[in-house]
């Protein structure tokens, strides 16, 4: 029981980043249909800067905020002066795109930084507590700093007029232009917010993962399948996605061990569990093609 | 000096040229229609004005010329586009569809009174405050299209076709308020219409389009009452 506890409290602080990745991911799906697979390759590079800054003497908690800007400015820059230019480009040609930036972005950290292993340390103080035994400081603070950051995002998409503005733009770019809404500002923008979001989660799974070139790879599949089985189209379902996903994987390992230990028969275990929880979202999307929370957009043409 | 003057307008849709010499202009204060079969180029020509398609000619707002201009700039300068199909925020509630469109506003106790004005013109609206706005009725969808494009505080009104699907009396009710928003918000419109009998009645001023071309123009009254015309070119 008390392992059991302890895998699902582990799954939820996993699943804080890939709720992250998921919600980057959407921001730019709804507005442009597009799977940005670059995202986790953004993130990677901003845990380094995050890293870099660490090095030449900030706290955590100052450099995180600089990246997190830094970031921004990043994903606005791509969106203008790489994505702009291909508008009307056939989507084979923007996945081409992404791939490209993905390689890129992977090859500037390795070549600035290394490929060697860094140790990233965690920010948050590293305490005794009631329940510490089934969840460490850090996994802690990741839950919090994740909730806290998708609270604040809920709250500017809700409840400012630039937020409606964007969600506007995301939702009816010909009617947006007509009420005055700048339509490429507005996606601009939205690329900005989703690289900060990336960043912030790269920043705080780095000292779980250490810090790699490679870190982001799996990490980006997992909020991936987040963001499918929450429903691509539903940012609040891509969040609760994502911790899905992060408590089924552990989840199947947990399961997979205890039948082991009971009949002897090795059916499924950590190396698995990558490959069983895509399983399971394949057949969460058989079953229900627009995600557990996402609803079937008709297009109207 | 008119307010909007348009002159030998040609429209593309690719390579497709959907608008051949449209050339009319319309005074500040007015309804002019802009009349046609299906297919004529009337929405088009609405489109062209706010710089939805690409287009040669030129077109002049208040003196500017506005043919080179982003739509975004030319919505911003004063010109409500209503547009065919109504473009309503689905996902939104009407009260962020109508807060949408005052973004651009500064003047934020202004646009406060424009909302509140907006709901006045359709209480029903008001009623309707939360819901979503995709599960409005076509009736309430294009008061909402209309509202939207007051929310702007346009000096210019483009309405395409908003009788289009709807049942005669609330289509009765939306033109008896358009005439109210005229009269009384001072917004000069351009109301593309297939039901000419009606726009005839709104209207001071009238063009025909024929494929792409205007072929005809004149007072209101005039082509109301002259059979030739509307046997000719509006087939009632
Ligand atoms: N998106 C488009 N792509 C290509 N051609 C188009 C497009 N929209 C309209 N057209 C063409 O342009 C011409 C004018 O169309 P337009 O929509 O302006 O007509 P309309 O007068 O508004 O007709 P209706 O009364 O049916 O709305 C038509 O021949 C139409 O086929
Ligand atoms: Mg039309």
């Amino acid at each position: 029981m008390e392992q059991l506890i302890q895998q699902v409290a582990s799954g939820l602080a996993n699943g804080a980043i890939y709720a992250c990745l998921a919600l980057a991911l959407v921001m730019i799906f709804v507005s442009t249909d597009h799977i940005n697979f670059a995202q986790g390759e953004l993130a990677m590079f901003s845990a380094f800067l995050c890293w870099q800054f660490m090095d030449w003497g900030l706290t955590f908690w100052l450099a995180l905020p600089v990246v997190a800007f830094i970031s921004f400015l990043v994903g606005v820059s791509v969106e203008r002066v790489i994505l702009r230019p291909l508008h009307n480009a056939p989507v084979l040609s923007i996945v081409v795109v992404f791939i490209g930036l993905l390689a890129i972005f992977h090859s500037m950290a390795g070549s600035i930084w290394g490929h060697t292993i860094k140790q990233f340390p965690s920010p948050f103080p590293n305490v005794h507590f009631a329940g510490s035994g089934y969840i460490g400081p850090h996994q802690i603070g990741m839950v919090v700093v994740t909730l806290l950051l998708l609270l604040a995002l809920f709250a500017f998409f809700r409840y400012t007029p630039i937020g409606l503005a964007m969600r506007a733009a995301a939702q009816n770019p010909v009617s947006a232009r007509l009420v005055g809404i700048r339509v490429d500002m507005m996606l601009a923008l939205g690329w900005g917010l989703a690289a900060a979001v990336g960043a912030v989660a790269g920043a705080l799974v780095a000292p779980v993962v250490f810090l790699e070139p490679n870190m982001m790879a799996s990490i980006l599949l997992y909020g991936f399948a987040g963001a499918l089985v929450g429903g691509i189209s539903s940012p609040g379902g891509a969040v609760a996605g994502g911790f899905i996903v992060g408590i089924l994987e552990n989840l199947v390992a947990y399961f997979g061990n205890l039948l082991e230990k009971s009949t002897g028969i090795y059916v499924v275990g950590n190396g698995e569990k990558l490959m069983v929880a895509l399983i399971i979202v394949i057949t969460v999307l058989t079953l229900k093609p627009s995600g557990l929370f996402g609803h079937v957009t008709v297009k109207r043409v | 000096m008119a307010l909007l003057e348009v002159q030998g307008l040609k429209a593309f849709y690719g390579q497709t040229q959907a608008l051949h010499d449209v050339s009319f202009s319309l005074e500040e204060g007015g309804i002019t229609t802009l009349l046609g079969a299906n297919g004529a180029g009337k929405t088009t020509t609405l489109r062209a004005i706010c710089a939805m398609v690409r287009t040669q000619g030129s077109i002049r707002f208040d003196g500017k010329p506005i043919e080179r201009w982003s739509t975004e700039d030319i919505v911003r300068l004063g010109v409500g586009h209503v547009p065919e199909g109504r473009g309503t925020f689905v996902n939104l509630s009407v009260d962020e569809n109508l807060r949408a469109a005052a973004y651009t506003r500064r003047d934020h106790q202004a646009a406060a009174r424009d909302l509140d004005m907006v709901l006045t013109y359709f209480p029903i609206l008001r009623q309707r405050i939360k819901q979503q706005a995709g599960t409005l009725s076509g009736g309430e969808q294009q008061m909402l299209a209309i509202s939207r494009a007051l929310m702007l505080r346009p000096r210019l009104m483009l309405l395409d076709e908003p009788s289009f699907g709807l049942a005669p009396l609330i289509v009765q009710e939306i033109f008896r308020i358009m005439r109210r928003i005229n009269e009384e918000a001072k917004v000069s419109m351009l109301l593309v219409e297939q039901n000419a009998a009606l726009a005839l009645d709104l209207a001071d001023h009238a063009y025909v389009l024929e494929t792409g071309s205007v072929v005809m123009s004149g007072a209101a009254s005039v082509v109301k009452s002259d059979e030739a015309i509307r046997k000719s070119y509006l087939g009632y």
